[in-house]
């Protein structure tokens, strides 16, 4: 298990260096001088080669990069050009509506996800399954964007049960935040279902084959016993994969739904960041977006061995 | 064991799920609408009338009209010919890519370390927020947008293209063609490549439709094509605020997209059953 753990480690240390040089590479790879974008018209070009020289931009790539890793290693990314404040103050500011909608979404993804799958997969070729296996298909081809804006249109402006956008005021009680997140974690929720739908079918159909399986229903146990404690528990391990893959998908989907709802979340800062090529926050985003989900996939590798005792490392 | 397309007996297997065949007629009406977009309306998609903004669907406008008075069935058949070029040339750019260097990785042991782990390290990064971010870094243009969903899709088929190229290169028929002298270019390009072409065509077909998706998506943010260029992203993102007045300038542009999407998904899976019969009993 500790060996295990450590190769691990090692591999998410690398794949997270490889993810800080291609972030590196990809901000400096950006089209103009952010001191000359800084300074303005008026900059002489002595005066851009001083300011180049402060920021240690003079120097040649490879030690600009050990200097911004050293900065990144104190868990600095730096400031931001156009919020006047760090990176990770402002990624902090607007991590709250993020991590709750991508947790009340994923909440709503495994709810839908997991029932549907079973249930395709015990009625396999049955007009249910056809039914669900078409409705999952469905969910992934239908944009955020679009689905957030019609069902706003619907529960938002028509209904009126749901604020149109937004998420109250900074000391407004928790429910009435979380009740503003409502139909954007239905969106991300519904849509990413599609997958957990799938998997969790491939999944049982997998172990419903098994023959553990026939002897269980040999013996005579109950069908929802059979399926609910003796398959669905052996078919676990590949659905606790997908749901941990929803976290992580979730993350990308807020930033198109969170524009959508106008919610203040890490989603709608970098989109914001982008428009104003506010390239350090691009940069500490992608790179704190990364991270997140190389830990969420270490994670789900460690819950095998609470889901499924069979897995030993 | 190459694969011998015999056209039409595999489009009679292909299409004997009916609901396969009903996106490959799906997916055509969508392609010839957009080829033939000055058949199929009178209108100029870029025509703006102020006395008819915001007209219902009607007999002239059989669609209806968004927030300038411009048609949209005409924005719609027009538009398609961006959205599905940027998507068409996304998957032929990361099929060629992907299935370079899946090749490289699943075949020669040394480079499989190190593409791999950068594969890895591409995909850790979620789809949408890699193409704003690559976007944003190299300015927006149609050009760019196909570049980004390129570059975001490529580690996908590299993936994909190495797990099989590992099965593949093991087989028997690799040996025999090492054996008798054949050289390793010709292996990889005559022995192995044509035993791919089942899990490449069907990323191809899914990373079509993701790409459609996702050029949306980018458009809609308003990172993508810039927005005098109608694509069906760039139409809900300049017609969202007039959505309360006029549902349908919603409404049509995503339908046109939730169409094309669902075909081509539908499309891939058919394409995976025909060719793969084992997956078809557990999927």
């Amino acid at each position: 298990m500790t060996r295990y753990l450590l190769s691990r480690l090692a591999g998410m240390l690398v794949v997270m260096s490889l993810v800080a040089v291609l972030v590196f590479i990809l901000t400096r790879a950006a089209s103009g001088d952010p001191i000359a974008v800084l300074l303005g018209d008026q900059a002489t070009a002595e005066d851009i080669a001083r300011v180049q020289k402060l920021y240690g931009l003079d120097k040649p790539l490879p030690v600009q990069f050990g200097y911004w890793l050293k900065e990144l290693s104190h868990g600095n990314l730096g400031d931001s050009i156009f919020l006047q404040r760090p990176v990770t103050q402002a990624l902090w500011e607007r991590a709250e509506p993020t991590t709750l909608l991508a947790l009340m979404a994923v909440a709503i993804a495994a709810c839908i996800g997991v029932p549907c799958g079973i249930v395709s997969a015990v009625f396999r070729g049955k007009a249910i399954d056809q039914i669900f296996t078409g409705l999952a298909m469905l969910g992934a081809s239908v944009p955020s964007f679009w689905f957030g804006l019609v069902l706003m249109q619907i529960f938002a402006v028509s209904l009126g049960w749901f604020p149109v956008s937004g998420y109250g005021d900074p000391g407004a009680p928790l429910w009435q935040r979380m009740h503003s997140l409502v139909l954007p974690a239905v969106v991300l929720g519904v849509l990413n279902s599609a997958l957990i739908i799938r998997f969790t079918r491939a999944s049982m159909l997998d172990v419903l084959g098994e023959d553990y399986v026939r002897t269980a229903r040999a013996k005579g146990l109950s069908e929802s016993v059979v399926v609910l404690k003796h398959a669905l528990r052996n078919a676990l391990v590949p659905i606790v994969t997908v749901i941990g893959l929803t976290v992580a998908l979730m993350i990308g989907g807020a930033v198109v739904t969170e524009t959508v709802f106008g919610l203040p979340g890490v989603g709608n800062l970098v989109v914001s960041a982008v428009l104003r090529r506010d390239y350090p926050v691009i940069q500490g985003a992608l790179l704190v977006v990364a991270a997140i989900y190389v830990v969420i996939n270490f994670a789900v590798d460690l819950l095998y061995t609470v889901v499924d005792p069979r897995v030993r490392y | 064991m190459p694969i011998h397309f015999q056209m039409p007996l595999i489009l009679k297997k292909l299409f004997r799920r009916r609901i396969v065949l009903v996106a490959a007629i799906a997916l055509t009406l969508v392609v010839l609408m957009s080829l033939f977009a000055s058949v199929v309306t009178a209108f100029d998609p870029n025509d703006t009338a102020v006395s008819e903004r915001l007209s219902q669907p009607s007999s002239t406008h059989k669609l209806g009209t968004d927030e300038l008075g411009r048609d949209l069935l005409a924005r719609i058949a027009f538009g398609g010919r961006y959205s599905l070029t940027i998507a068409a040339l996304t998957a032929v750019g990361s099929i060629t890519f992907g299935t370079l260097l899946g090749l490289m990785a699943g075949f020669f042991r040394r480079l499989d370390a190190p593409i791999s782990r950068v594969v890895d390290a591409m995909m850790s990064f979620p789809d949408i927020l890699l193409a704003i971010a690559l976007v944003a870094i190299l300015g927006p243009s149609m050009l760019n947008v196909v570049f980004a969903l390129v570059l975001v899709y490529t580690p996908r088929v590299a993936r994909v293209v190495r797990a099989s190229t590992l099965v593949v290169r093991e087989l028997l028929f690799v040996e025999a063609a090492r054996a008798v002298g054949v050289s390793t270019w010709r292996i990889l390009w005559r022995h192995i490549l044509p035993n791919l072409m089942s899990p490449i065509l069907v990323q191809a077909s899914f990373i079509f439709a993701y790409a459609i998706l996702a050029e949306a998506a980018l458009s809609f943010l308003g990172v993508g094509v810039p927005p005098e260029i109608p694509t069906w992203g760039t139409m809900v993102a300049g017609s969202q605020q007039y959505a309360h007045q006029a549902l349908w300038i919603v409404l049509f542009p995503g339908l046109a997209i939730i169409i094309t999407a669902l075909s081509l998904q539908l499309l891939g899976d058919g394409i995976r059953d025909l060719l793969d019969p084992r997956l078809k009993k557990s999927m």
